[in-house]
């Protein structure tokens, strides 16, 4: 081995530790001025050496930055960091969870065609497939993915993909992504998954079979609540060239590259040169660059938040099982859990730390208890440094109907929690008083 | 040796020494991949001669076409196979043929492109061969450039990298 190789960074592919790689995954010293931090390059535009070098890149001949709309340094670093935590070939970060999810379905969805999603998704989902998709004429059947058969049965000529999510929000429900995967590749569609609640320190779908994983960054990924983002991950494994027609987006020359056909020109690479090239080309859904940042910083600490976000949860979770005020805890790190098993294969380090629980006196004690808790943030999101509070029945999940409620395990009684950082006592001890004040309000209403 | 996979250093050894390449399937069309990747390695400072005997005579990017190794008048230290596998064999026998003549130290075969036989007879002979890769990837990953566009390069060091002149 020469010098040189060692000075690179010569080590055999794969040969390093996913806490090294949450540190250094894509992220080397910047090399003109040794800035050890990732430069936020605040920045639209790139300088071309000559006119010959700005034909290389807009041919996409060569590797290289044109325009912070298709790529920035500061965002390549995130991608890559995320294609290597995850396991995939590439990453293409995106504005949200959201932009992440139209820029996956954009690269092979014609008008007409279908995909099959789990029932149990976060609400937002249910709505951008179920409504907004349909201003595209993208088709969505949502099924019970528990049910193979019910999944086979659903697959249509036109059926593109089958979508779920590793750990559902808000049900604590764990998917079985290894059965999913073998009905994905039985039909030659890709299997997506949303690995938003789990985060790949808990569960990598790509080593289950899944072609493409995607995320809300804004989550545990930034972990502090701080920056909105997204991202698609490509495994690189999916043959789009023997899936023939269904795929034209990939395998079919693309008129405004002069013909170029993205599956045979860049093989593994094709996804996500697609994501870039055209993707974010054409629809705009950019992450900042300040965003890549703030998520880069969160990620450096992935490892070490998520296992105290899931041993806080579990002792949470614990602690409501054996309350009087609660009808049912539904966290699939309890061993009575009807998701116990799959979460034992799918997320054994820990599952996760947001889970919904039931309250016997329904509605009206769900809406006191959100708003007597005092540490606890009464607010929509989840994977914050801080604990989180929600009833999803009057807000990620009011656009719903009662039925789509139930099914997505968001019903009147429901509230869904996503424990944070804090010292578990004191969670512990806020819950236990909010729910003998909400449980006395509800006696009293009674009488 | 084993390819399925290649270390880092055995690719960057191959990428460092070679310097004229001779390229069997290049194409004159500027969107095939074979142009691609002959363009990235010019622009990186490698000689790529272009072999495919159907535009013998002609010129691709600045270099005349030769039909076969043997008739490239010069030397060259690396074969990059831009044909389907079930060719790779027999170009492989030239270049065995020709190896002192030209001073051929490396078989490269593209991105799906493997024949296991013909990488034994060239190891046998002498020569270091990388299958299933394209030199342009690879050139980009291990040079930073490849994590541009979103990639894993599994490239991970704490060690500043090395800003060159042009």
């Amino acid at each position: 081995m020469s010098r040189n190789a060692k000075r690179e960074g010569d080590q055999a592919p794969d040969s390093y530790g996913f806490e090294t790689r949450m540190i250094h995954a894509g992220a080397q010293p910047e090399p003109v001025t040794g800035a050890r931090q990732t430069p936020i390059f605040q920045n639209t535009s790139y300088a071309f050496h000559d006119a010959e070098h700005a034909a290389s890149l807009f041919n996409l001949q060569t590797f290289g930055f044109i325009y912070s709309r298709l790529t920035n340094p500061t965002t390549a670093v995130l991608e890559e960091r995320l294609a290597s935590l995850e396991g995939g070939r590439g990453a293409t970060c995106t504005a949200s969870g959201h932009a992440a999810q139209l820029l996956t379905f954009f690269a092979f969805m014609e008008p007409g065609d279908h995909f099959i999603a789990s029932t149990r998704l976060y609400g937002g989902s249910i709505t951008q497939f179920g409504k907004t998709f349909r201003k595209f004429d993208w088709h969505v059947s949502f099924v019970d993915v528990e049910e193979p058969e019910a999944v086979r049965r659903a697959l249509t000529p036109k059926t593109k993909a089958i979508f779920v999510e590793s750990l559902a929000n808000p049900g604590g429900v764990v998917s079985d992504l290894e059965a999913l995967a073998a009905i994905a590749k039985e039909a030659g569609i890709p299997l997506i998954v949303d690995n938003t609640l789990a985060s790949p320190w808990l569960c990598r779908p790509i080593e289950w079979g899944a072609d493409l994983v995607v995320h809300s960054t804004t989550k545990f990924l930034s972990g502090n609540g701080t920056a909105m983002g997204g991202a698609v991950i490509d495994s690189g494994g999916f043959d789009w060239t023997a899936a023939g027609e269904r795929f034209r987006g990939l395998n079919a020359p693309e008129p405004a590259y002069h013909g170029l056909a993205f599956h045979e020109t860049f093989g593994d690479l094709a996804f996500t040169t697609h994501a870039h090239a055209v993707g974010l080309r054409d629809l705009g859904t950019t992450m900042a660059p300040q965003h890549a940042f703030l998520t880069l910083l969160g990620t450096e600490t992935l490892a070490l938040r998520m296992e105290r976000h899931c041993s806080n949860a579990l002792k949470v979770a614990a602690f409501l099982a054996e309350q009087e005020a609660v009808a049912w805890v539904s966290y699939s790190g309890l061993p009575d859990n009807p998701y116990h098993a799959l979460a034992n294969k799918y997320l054994p380090r820990g599952a996760g730390s947001v889970f919904t629980f039931g309250l016997k006196d329904g509605y009206a004690a769900g809406v006191r208890l959100v708003e007597e808790v005092n540490l606890f943030s009464h607010l929509a999101n989840v994977g914050d440094t801080r604990s989180l509070i929600l009833h999803p029945a009057s807000t990620t999940h009011r656009q719903l109907s009662e039925e789509q409620r139930q099914a997505a395990g968001a019903g009147e009684e429901v509230i869904r929690l996503s424990i944070g950082l804090e010292t578990v006592e004191d969670l512990i001890a806020d819950l236990s008083q909010g729910l003998e004040t909400a449980a006395l309000a509800a006696r009293r209403a009674a009488v | 040796m084993q390819h399925d996979s290649y270390s880092n250093a055995y690719i960057l050894s191959i990428l460092r020494s070679v310097r004229t390449i001779a390229m069997v399937g290049a194409s004159a069309k500027w969107n095939r991949p074979s142009h691609f990747a002959m363009k990235y390695l010019q622009e990186k400072g490698y000689r790529v001669i272009p072999v495919n005997p159907g535009q013998a005579g002609g010129e691709i990017l600045g270099e005349r076409v030769y039909a076969s190794l043997a008739e490239i008048p010069e030397g060259f230290e690396m074969v990059d196979i831009f044909r389907a596998s079930d060719a790779a064999g027999g170009i492989v026998d030239e270049a065995i043929s020709l190896q002192t003549e030209k001073g051929i130290e490396v078989i490269w075969m593209q991105l799906g492109v493997r024949d296991d036989a013909a990488a034994a007879r060239a190891e046998a002979a002498g020569m270091k061969v990388v299958m299933d890769r394209c030199p342009k990837i690879e050139f980009g990953r291990l040079n930073a450039e490849l994590a541009w566009g979103g990639f894993d390069t599994k490239v991970i060091t704490a060690k500043r990298r090395r800003v060159r002149l042009a």
